[in-house]
């Protein structure tokens, strides 16, 4: 048998299933996994204590003749910004360390009804603020492809989890791109669904209207898998679309055969040229396009005029609600305390705590959303921003009616260096132009690998956007593109990441 | 040229209960200067004829039925407080007023 | 420190009030607002202990989310609908931020540009029976605060405390806010304007059945804002708003003391600030409380959240045609029907009593009877033990007990110790009379008996009534009534006295 670590979910499942594997067996294998090289990699939090006794408890069941579902003892990893019962909740900030929930995320509870099992809590930037994930208060992720280079953000834990194989499965949320940019600089898929087809009940708030739940995963069969568990209607989010949802994975394994890629009809934005992306990217992203070509796809240019106002629209609208969300994190029910020296109010407490225990990104964006909701600034920037949304919409409506999906690189460059643009915050938030306009009009969006980078190696990532509720569409057609690429690579991509330095040892008994 | 002054930094600081030292206020003037600078440009497309949006997927009249379920116990909503007495939250004094 | 009062009538000849009033309504629905966690304002849980009727939204604890409880919209659609106001076709809820260890989430979600009711008027009756027209601005959702406990120091007030503890179950209990507009033309009527508009939002809010509308208990809460103006100047004064003033004669107090007290300042050339001020129960004074300032920067902006409130036309109109008659029409109605004249209807109606006799009535007693227990009796008993008359004993046992006057079981002297029996929880009124043996003696047998001992002992009684002088029976009825221990009916007596000597 194959290294365990290295099945997808589905293939892990299918031996579990099957009996080949034990679902202690598998929690094991990952957790010695982790035990061997996430001190180089840093994309768990919080290791799960429990999850050997949780999967010891689905092979009983399983052992009974209990009808199990599909995924049942296949590890997941958890985003940080997730509660959980289980394991402490900080969403990355040094102001709810060792915070417990005394309730589960709607998708951590739907994902342990499915029989997963979550085997630990990911790292992430401060309440997912960034893109690199060096904001976290515990310290940054690595990239398994180069420790050097950042792993995406702000969900990197959760995508250096699944690239490192120390998880199948991870759960990410996506307010501007965090799951699908950490996708793209670690080879790996994201998928950010339609707004409301995930519930965000459980998911610490960052800003309510982008906010996004969705898979993490190795391949796309996978976060379809996933997203059929995680998904669906849930009276505890009002946001939630009370609709039926297709299989999704059923729309990955039709998407498989190939065959959806003829006749389709992918855009392409003209607003967005070459030259605004490193040319490893640029050329990646143009040979993706030209295998779907091949295949019978059409490429369409299209246009989307009011894209280039999204950073802007965005880096309104998350720190305004953000500045919102985070207010209760005040030292009056829950998380750190701070005190200043004598005789100080609640007033002083508050404004000392949330001194002591937020990070600068955070400050920074709490300060500027104060700011854009301010009396007599609110019409020019909040305002504006949500009538930049309608055009972002508009711009889509108009696309969607010549193309079925749009396709654009995921983001402008590989992976950059740690520490590289963290003393720049306006260059970090210009990273996440193409990935901004999906949260904006609320649209599904998928990363998945298209190869490695011409000019560094590093792996490079293509997006899909389809309408809202067509997410089931996303994953036919990424499907259709991962099983022509890794046709082409002869294998997954992530087989060429190089070796982690613990698994040296590791591998010796592994293989 | 930004609008963004280190006494409005300060102000802001109070609004959003953040202790800013000298250094971060002077610090964020900067910086929010030139966030602000280039993402005050939203205001150029953003024209009185476009209406706002601000659930992406649109939905009305999403509401929950009467009917009471468990509410926390006493012990789960204090299991995090940084201070307790009596069952409540304690807090030191209060200088400002209720709203 | 006393602030400087002017003279009630010399304030009215110099400035003329203008008032305005906000008035948050707690509804009585089953859960919260926002969550699913039961609601304190509702009679099953008045006895919670601190933080036990708490969600996670309650208290904002991370990842949590608000839904909106689909009975406190209809609940709130009725009561904008009671208000003659117009009910939005599309309303939001936005959120008001600023922090307070009272607020969970450190902001309060509330209707602010939308709100679900607007444009209204109330009609309210004043004591002599003027009827007044309040207009109405808005009537909007919101969730109330938690309750702060101020600990140490020695007032149990903000000022001086040490620390203060935070109970959350308040948190998220359903609130109708209701704004009038400005109000002029009270005159030397605002005190009583003031009265008379809380007991109508509180007659409305009763009559409806969407809130206990306890002003003691907090379910109905008074701001009350009020401003001078010189007499002829055009431009409206500054205001002050008076807070949580709860009771009713509190709030005509307040109203009273803010017009004496700014009418001092403006007539010594004082200019008064814009700011909230507190009401004093013990005093009968306000306390200047927080100024108007730009730290009330409350960066309101739509709650993402949630969605929409659109209520369909269907909806509306099926609250619209459940609306109970209006508080002034059906005080007009009932007078009528019960025939009372002006003073004893007043009676009725400033002594909160009118659900009372009413449901007496309904109960099978005659009006007059009805009304005569609850201002009378009933009322003494409620002044003298600083209780409400309504806690005291329901409509039904009032009707049972007069239906045992109207027997001939009880005499009215009898019956008002089975009152005090069935008030001190010893059962309906017949097992009140059962059990301490209070039934008038009807039995002429015993009561010949008594009035042969008391002739006995005045022998001159029947000579006197002979000769003309009947009112000389009052000693022997006395003496009867007193051997009886009160248990006769003195009617009889005196028909038994008067045969015996012949005069019947
Ligand atoms: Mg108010
Ligand atoms: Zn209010």
């Amino acid at each position: 048998m194959s290294d365990i670590i290295r099945l997808s979910a589905a293939d892990l499942a299918a031996q579990l299933r099957a009996g080949a594997v034990s679902a202690v067996e598998a929690t094991r294998a990952h957790l010695d996994r982790i035990a061997a090289v996430d001190t180089d990699v840093h994309a768990f939090l919080h290791v799960n204590e429990h999850a050997e006794r949780y999967a010891a408890d689905i092979d009983q069941r399983r052992a009974a003749g209990e009808e199990l579902p599909e995924l049942a003892g296949v590890p997941l990893a958890v985003k940080d910004v997730l509660v959980t019962t289980d394991m402490p909740s900080t969403s990355g900030s040094k102001i709810l360390e060792g915070y417990m929930s005394p309730y589960d995320a709607t998708v951590v509870a739907r994902a342990r009804a499915a029989g997963l099992i979550a085997i630990g809590k990911t790292n992430m930037d401060e309440f997912a603020m960034g893109s690199s994930t060096e904001h976290s208060a515990y310290g940054p992720t690595h990239n398994p492809w180069d420790l050097e280079r950042i792993p995406g953000g702000s969900g990197g834990g959760s995508a250096a989890a699944v690239a490192a194989f120390e998880a199948p499965l991870a759960l990410g949320s996506d307010t501007g791109g965090s799951i699908r940019q950490p996708a793209h600089v670690t080879g790996t898929v994201g998928m950010k669904p339609t707004y409301g087809a995930v519930s965000r009940y459980g998911a610490i708030a960052l800003a309510s209207s982008l906010d996004q739940v969705g898979p993490v995963t190795r391949t796309v069969l996978d976060s379809a898998l996933l997203q059929d568990i995680i998904g669906g209607h849930d009276a505890n989010d009002a946001t939630s679309l009370a609709e039926q949802w297709p299989s999704f994975a059923a729309a990955a394994r039709e998407g498989a055969r190939g065959d959806v890629l003829k006749g389709l009809k992918v855009g392409v934005i003209t607003e967005l040229p070459d030259s605004g992306f490193q040319p490893g990217v640029a050329e990646s992203f143009r040979s993706a396009l030209a295998a779907m070509e091949a295949q019978g796809a059409e490429i369409v240019e299209i246009s989307a005029p009011h894209f280039e106002y999204g950073v802007a629209a965005y880096y309104l609208i998350l720190p305004a609600e953000a500045s919102s969300n985070l207010a209760k994190f005040d030292s009056v029910r829950f998380g750190l305390r701070v005190t200043p020296d004598g005789g100080a109010t609640v007033e002083d407490v508050m404004a000392a705590t949330r001194e002591a225990g937020f990070g600068e990104e955070v400050k920074r964006r709490i300060i500027l959303g104060t700011y854009a909701l301010s009396a007599g600034y609110y019409d020019a920037y909040y305002g504006s921003a949500q009538k930049v949304r309608t055009l972002i919409q508009r711009d889509f409506d108009n696309a969607f009616e010549k193309v079925d999906v749009i396709a654009t690189p995921a983001a402008p460059t590989t992976a950059f260096k740690l520490g590289e643009r963290i003393g720049d915050p306006l260059q970090m938030y210009l990273n996440d132009v193409t990935t901004i306009p999906a949260n904006l009009a609320g649209v599904p969006g998928i990363t998945l690998p298209s190869g490695l980078a011409s000019d560094d190696g590093l792996p490079v990532g293509i997006q899909f956007l389809a309408p809202a509720r067509e997410d089931a569409r996303l994953y036919r057609v990424g499907a259709a593109l991962e099983t022509l690429l890794v046709d082409q690579w002869g294998g997954p991509l992530l087989e060429r990441a190089p070796r982690l330095p613990g698994e040296i040892t590791h591998e010796g008994e592994a293989r | 040229m930004s609008e963004i002054t280190p006494e409005l930094v300060r102000h802001l600081g109070v609004l959003a209960r953040i202790q800013l030292s000298d250094e971060e206020v002077e610090r964020l003037t900067g910086q929010l200067g030139a966030i602000v600078d280039n993402i005050a440009k939203v205001s150029e497309v953003a024209t009185p004829d476009v209406p706002a949006t601000s659930h992406p997927i649109p939905l009305a009249n999403v509401f929950r039925p009467d009917e009471p379920q468990q509410p926390l116990t006493v012990a789960e909503v204090l299991q995090n407080a940084p201070d307790s007495d009596d069952d409540r939250f304690r807090v030191t004094a209060i200088l400002g007023e209720e709203q | 420190m006393a602030d400087k009062l002017m003279d009630f009538d010399k304030a009215l000849e110099l400035f003329e009030p203008v008032l305005g009033f906000e008035v948050h309504v707690e509804l009585n629905t089953r859960t919260k607002m926002f969550s699913s966690a039961p609601n304190p304002a509702h009679p099953d849980n008045h006895d919670a202990g601190p933080n036990t009727l708490v969600a996670p939204v309650d208290m904002g604890l991370p990842g949590s989310m608000p839904v909106v409880n689909a009975q406190a919209i209809e609940s709130s659609i009725s009561l904008g609908l009671a208000l003659g106001c117009s009910i939005a076709p599309s309303s939001r809820f936005a959120r008001k931020n600023y922090f307070y260890p009272d607020l969970g989430k450190n902001y309060q979600i509330s209707q602010y540009d939308e709100p679900i009711a607007f444009e209204g008027s109330v009609e309210i009756e004043l004591e002599d029976g003027t009827l007044v027209t309040i207009p109405i601005e808005r009537a909007h959702m919101e969730e109330d605060a938690g309750k702060l406990t101020h600990m140490g120091g020695s007032t149990g007030r903000i000022q001086g405390a040490e620390y203060s503890l935070v109970d959350y179950n308040r948190a998220g209990v359903p609130l109708v806010e209701i704004v009038t507009k400005p109000i002029f033309g009270a005159e030397h009527r605002a005190p009583e304007y003031a009265k008379a508009y809380v007991a109508t939002i509180r007659d409305i809010a009763k009559a409806l059945g969407i809130s206990e509308a306890r002003m003691e208990r907090g379910n109905l809460r008074c701001d009350a804002n009020v401003s001078l103006r010189p007499r002829g100047q055009e431009k409206l004064g500054t205001r002050t708003e008076t807070k949580n003033v709860n009771s009713m004669r509190s709030v005509e107090r307040a109203v009273r003391y803010e017009i004496q007290r700014q009418a001092a300042i403006l007539a010594d050339g004082g200019i008064i600030t814009q700011e909230t001020r507190h009401w004093h129960e013990d005093t009968g004074q306000t306390s200047a409380g927080r100024p108007k300032s730009d730290a009330d920067d409350y960066r309101y902006f739509p709650e993402p959240d949630l969605v929409p409130v659109q209520p369909s036309a269907e909806l509306i109109e099926r609250l619209r045609a459940a609306l109970p008659e209006a508080p002034v029409a059906r005080r007009r109605r009932l007078k009528a029907e019960w025939g009372f004249t002006d003073l004893e209807f007043q009676d009725v109606s400033n002594g909160g009593l009118l659900d009372q006799v009413a449901a007496t009535i309904a109960a099978g007693a005659a009006p007059a009877s009805a009304r005569k227990w609850w201002t009378g009796e009933i009322t003494r008993i409620a002044n003298a033990s600083e209780r409400d008359a309504a806690d005291l004993v329901s409509p039904e046992h009032v009707a049972a007990l007069q239906q045992l006057v109207d027997e001939g079981t009880l005499t009215d002297k009898l019956a008002r110790q089975v009152l005090e029996g069935v008030i001190a929880g010893e059962g309906d009124p017949q097992t009140v009379v059962d059990a301490r043996g209070l039934a008038v003696v009807s039995d002429d047998g015993a009561l010949i008996a008594a009035i042969d001992e008391a002739l006995a002992a005045q022998p001159d009684v029947l000579e006197k009534i002979r000769d003309g002088k009947v009112q000389a029976a009052g000693a022997v009825i006395g003496a009867v009534m007193k051997a009886m221990k009160g248990q006769a009916d003195a009617a009889r007596v005196r028909e038994l006295v008067l045969e015996r000597a012949g005069q019947a």
